[in-house]
Order: structure tokens, then sequence, then C-alpha cells
């Protein structure tokens, strides 16, 4: 027993340990950050956190991101929903070779895209808005949707289906009122993985956007060489960073530990 | 009204699931559906739902073609052998749902969802959600969504083959009262013959996709038009063997001769192939001349008060049902006997040519 508790301790410690210098970082000031190692705060400030969200070239990075991962989020369910039905529940020809070519798209390198794409958008007027990387981010999320609510999907039986048509039933008010609350585990845990991939997503979100639509991790990349080494700044950005990940986790777990029970996660 | 089925064949993928099928449901009234797995009764239910299209052949109600019309346009209600019902509804939504749909009143919705809780014994239940109930309550609730449509035909496939023994019983003993105080047309399918001959009513028995007969369920029983329906209705399954008459006599490969008296006189020189079941192959020697079966036990079962026997000779299996407790080893050399008045007689295509005399009390069971 005090064995097993003393690996899981110091196994939480190991994971916890850049976070906790992470948040250390950001409520020191500079001068202390690179002076002698120094466990917490001893000048302790605030100064970082003001600058983030008085200065809207700092705080209109997270409302960029949290733009266009919202719409990705809703895009790529919305347009998984019917394509997983169908591949759960038609047969049709290269149905099985479909599925898995939309998983290819989940393969190659987010850098094969970033050049197609950014020469696309300028071309039709879409380069430096949310709309461009939550488009671009929709080529990795809906094959993830799709193979994830396929599964949801196939674990409910056919027979339901039927069942409701025998009922009366019109597809799409069966499809609303019957089948979406059925799978709505399902559709949290896509949605959750939509909104994870879109969130940590640098290279497309960087490339596609220039000044109006500048998401916060292009702005921290760039401010490392812009104004010298603001280490206690970049830090209080990275904490912020992770906040609505965690808080999105806090809402979703229940939802994702089902989701791991039923479903293909 | 009257559901007619007009040489009705399907196929899927070159696999015949149901073979140029004619029969006429009358109004109010039970039909089982009765034949193995695989040998075609949810194919012709989900023909008669209209969930499948036939490839030839109509279906008519009361004189209209219904063949085209699709399932949500028909009043078809259907139970399957799974619990069906909805997760995230509650047991009244349940129950309401094809209801909510035709949008009928409120107050309409109310009392029939009501009627149908108090007949299947679902009432304390209408705030609970499907996960929340027994397997037979689930069942009775989709039985419940069944009824309050007031469908016709209901379509019930195995419905009972999910639940547990006691359940099934419980059930069992409800579903024709139930059936008889709607008056609809029920359609029932099931693998067992017991189960059929319990629920009473009309038998189709299915075998390989094609009804071989249709009639009331004790007459199929007693009097089968042809082997396949012998077989269909038999559990455990019917004992043949072929025998040649010449005569007065039936030569047995194997055994010795059996005199053809009573009914058996009356039958033509040729093959025959000989049935009996199982609680008719006896192991004590009766006083009247009998069918000898001498042969080496390969199984024996002891089910409480009754022993399953299976007979080996000469490559075939026979199957003894007897009462009481009968201890033997396997490969023990043990005769059987049958009364001559039991046995069925086809003819080599498969007819039945004669069948044992109902003798009174014994004959069905």
């Amino acid at each position: 027993m005090r064995g097993s508790r003393f690996v899981l301790v110091s196994y939480i410690v190991f994971l916890l340990l850049p976070i906790y210098w992470l948040v250390n970082m950001s409520l020191k000031t500079n001068t202390e950050i690179t002076g002698p190692l120094t466990l917490f705060p001893h000048e302790l400030t605030f100064d970082n956190y003001i600058k983030i969200f008085t200065d809207s070239s700092w705080y209109m990075g997270y409302v960029h991101a949290v733009q266009y991962v919202v719409i990705n989020t809703v895009i790529s369910v919305t347009l998984a929903l019917p394509a997983a039905y169908a591949f759960s529940r038609y047969r049709f020809v290269g149905d099985k070779h479909l599925f898995f070519w939309l998983l290819t798209n989940r393969m190659a390198p987010a850098a094969v895209f970033a050049l197609p794409f950014f020469n696309l958008y300028q071309a039709v007027g879409l380069f430096d808005t949310v709309w461009a990387v939550a488009l671009a981010h929709c080529l990795f999320n809906v094959p993830l949707a799709v193979w994830i609510l396929e599964g949801f999907i196939s674990g409910v039986p056919h027979e339901i289906d039927e069942t409701a048509q025998i009922d009366g039933y019109s597809f799409p008010h069966y499809f609303v009122k019957i089948f979406i609350p059925l799978i709505g585990n399902g559709i949290g845990v896509a949605a959750f993985f939509c909104f994870m991939f879109s969130w940590v997503e640098l290279l497309l979100a960087r490339t596609l956007t220039a000044v109006e639509a500048k998401p916060i991790s292009a702005i921290m990349t760039r401010t490392v060489s812009a104004a010298g080494m603001d280490w206690g700044l970049l830090a209080a950005a990275g904490v912020l960073t992770i906040v609505p990940g965690a808080i999105v986790i806090y809402f979703v777990r229940n939802y994702i530990a089902k989701g791991f029970a039923l479903g293909r996660v | 009204m009257t559901l007619v089925l007009d040489a009705i064949s399907r196929s899927v993928a070159g696999e015949v699931h149901s073979s140029n099928i004619s029969l006429t449901l009358e109004r109010g009234t039970l039909n089982v559906l009765l034949g193995p797995t695989l040998s075609g009764k949810t194919s012709l239910m989900r023909l008669m739902a209209g969930l499948d299209k036939p490839d030839s052949g109509h279906l008519s109600v009361d004189g209209r073609d219904v063949t085209g019309v699709s399932v949500g346009r028909r009043n078809v209600a259907m139970v399957y052998q799974q619990f069906i019902n909805y997760p995230t509804l509650s047991v009244f939504e349940n129950i309401a749902s094809p209801l909510r749909v035709a949008r009928l009143d409120r107050s309409e919705i109310d009392s029939r969802v009501r009627d149908a809780a108090r007949l299947l014994r679902l009432e304390p239940m209408l705030d609970r959600t499907p996960a929340q109930l027994s397997g037979g309550q689930q069942q009775r609730t989709t039985i419940a969504r069944a009824l309050v449509k007031r469908a016709d035909p209901v379509l019930m496939d195995e419905p009972l083959a999910n639940l547990d023994y006691k359940l099934r019983e419980e059930l069992r003993e409800e579903l024709p009262k139930i059936f008889a105080s709607s008056g609809a047309i029920f359609v029932y399918a099931t693998t067992e013959p017991s189960e059929a001959l319990l629920l009473g009513g009309n038998t189709a028995t299915l075998s390989e996709g094609r009804v071989t007969q249709f009639g009331p369920t004790p007459h199929l029983y007693r009097d089968p038009f042809d082997l396949a329906t012998a077989e269909v209705f038999s559990d455990p399954p019917l004992n043949t063997l072929t025998a040649e008459k010449r005569g007065s006599a039936f030569a047995i490969q194997g055994a010795p001769d059996l005199a053809a008296a009573g009914s058996l006189a009356r039958l033509g020189d040729g093959r025959y192939t000989l049935g009996f079941r199982a609680h008719h192959l006896e192991l004590t020697k009766p006083v009247a001349p009998a069918l000898e079966i001498a042969g080496t036990v390969s199984v024996s079962e002891i089910t409480g008060s009754e022993s399953f026997i299976h007979l080996a000779m000469h490559g075939h299996n026979f199957v003894a049902l007897t009462q009481g407790i009968h201890r033997l080893e396997i490969g023990e050399a043990l005769t059987g006997y049958v009364d001559p008045a039991h046995l069925f007689a086809f003819d080599p295509s498969g007819r039945c040519v004669m069948a044992p005399a109902s003798v009174q009390g014994g004959a069905v069971a």
C-alpha cells in the first residue's frame, strides 16, 4: 500500500512539475526569473496577467482562438453526424475504402496542407479570418468526428430505427427527437476531441492568419523575438492557454469515461 | 380486416428468404409462425410489416394492395426479440410515442396509455426510463406500445425468447387474453412447438423460406400435411426411419420386420418414411407387437423427472423421452419399442399418408 502510494504521488509530482513551474514563472518578475533559482515567487506580481487582460493585441488572441475552435467544432460535428450514420447503417459500393480514405487525412502532417491552404485562401479572400482556420481544421476534425460517431451509432441497434419508422416518425423527426439524445455521449466525445485538436494546433493557425485573426498560440511564438525575452508575460499567457482546455475537460470528463467504455475512443 | 399474402417471394444476395408464400390472415385471429432459426420467420414478418419489399407477389389489406406502401403509412406494430424501447424517453413517453407522432389529443393519449399500462401491469413504472426496468417489464413496454396504436396487424418476433423461464411463463399466459381483448390480427413467431400449442390459434409452419402448412394449431400437430411440417412441429426432433412395405409387413433395415396392423394395413406396397415422436419411443416391451429399435446408447440426459435417451442404430439417431430417471452407460445396448398406432407414414415425396389416430389424452403433449 505504502509503496504504491509513493509511486502514485511521485508520478503526479512529475506530471505537474512543468505546470507548477509555468504558474510560478507567471507570478514572478523578469529579474527574479533570470536570477538565481527560487521555488516560489519572492516578489509576487500580477502585472503579467494585467497586461494580457488590458492589451487588446494580447486578449484578442484568445477571442480569435475561441471563435475558430467553436466554429470548427460545430461544423465538424454537424457534418460528421449524417456521414457517420450513413457509414454505420448503409452498405454502398466502396464504403469501407471511403471510410479508410477519410481517416488517412489524419495521417498527413499539417505542414503538407499549409501551403495549398495559404494560396487558396489568399485567392478567395478568406486569408486572415477565423473562418480560414476553422475550415482548415475541418480537414482533420471531420474524419476524426466521423470515426468516433460511427462507433457510437453502430452501438445503437437498427431495430430502434425501424421501430421509429413503424411508429410513424419521419426520418428528420426521429433523428432529432430520438437519435441525437441517444448518442449524446458520442457527440460530447467527438466535440471534445475536435475542440482539443483545434485549440492546440499551431502550424495552420499561424500560417493562415496575419493580424486580424491571429490566435494566442501564434502571438506567443512571435513575441519571443520581437520584444526580447519577456519570460513572465509568456508564462502568464501559457497559463491562460491551459485554462480553457482544463475547463472543457472538467465538464466532459464523465462523457469521456462513458465514451471510452462504449465507443471508439 | 383481412391480411392477404399472395405468392410473396424475396431473395437477398442469391439466398432465398421467402419463397412463394400465400397466406390469408383473418381479423381477430392469432397466427403463429413456427419454424427453426433461419427458416424465414423474421423475413416473412418484415415483409408483412413493409420493412422489406417482396421481389414478387402482392400484399393486400381488406382488398387494398399495400405492396409498395412504406411502413410509416401502414398501421402495423412490431415487437422484437430484443427489448427495443427508446432509452432516453420515460416508459409513458415510450408507450405514447406512436400517438404523439399521429398528433392525437393530449387527453386521448393519456387515457390510452394508462389503459395499456393497466393491462400490462406497468402503471407504477410509467415515470421510469427503460433501463430502470427488468427485462420482462421492458418487453411489456414494447407490447404496450404496439397495442396502444391499435395497429393491425401486430407482429411479434420471438418476443419471449430473451426472457428467463419464469417471466416467459407469466407473459405467455397473459398474451392470449391480451390478444383476445384487442381484436387485431396477431402474428407471433416462435421456434418452440410447445409455445405454438399453448398459444393455440392458427399456425403456419416454415421450413427453408417456405410455408409448409397453415391451419389450426392442434390440427397441424396431429395431422401434418408432410414430413417438413411434422419435423418443424416436433421438439425433440421427430424420429424417422425408412421402411419398405411388402404385403402384410414392413421391412426395416437393421430391425425386425413390423407387421402392418391396423391402419398401416391400408397402405399400398412401396417405400415409406416412418416417423414417431420422442415420447412414443418406450423402453419397456409392450404386450402388443411393436416396432423394435435395437441400438446403443449415445447420450443420456436427465432433466429432473424425465430422461432423454439418444439411441444409435446403424448410423441413425433416435431420441426417446421417457418418464423417470434411467441411469444408462454410454455404449450400452438398449432396445426401444414404438406402438405402431403412434406411427406417421410419409410417401417418398414427403406427403403424410397416415397419421396416428388421435387417441384420447396422450396424443397432444
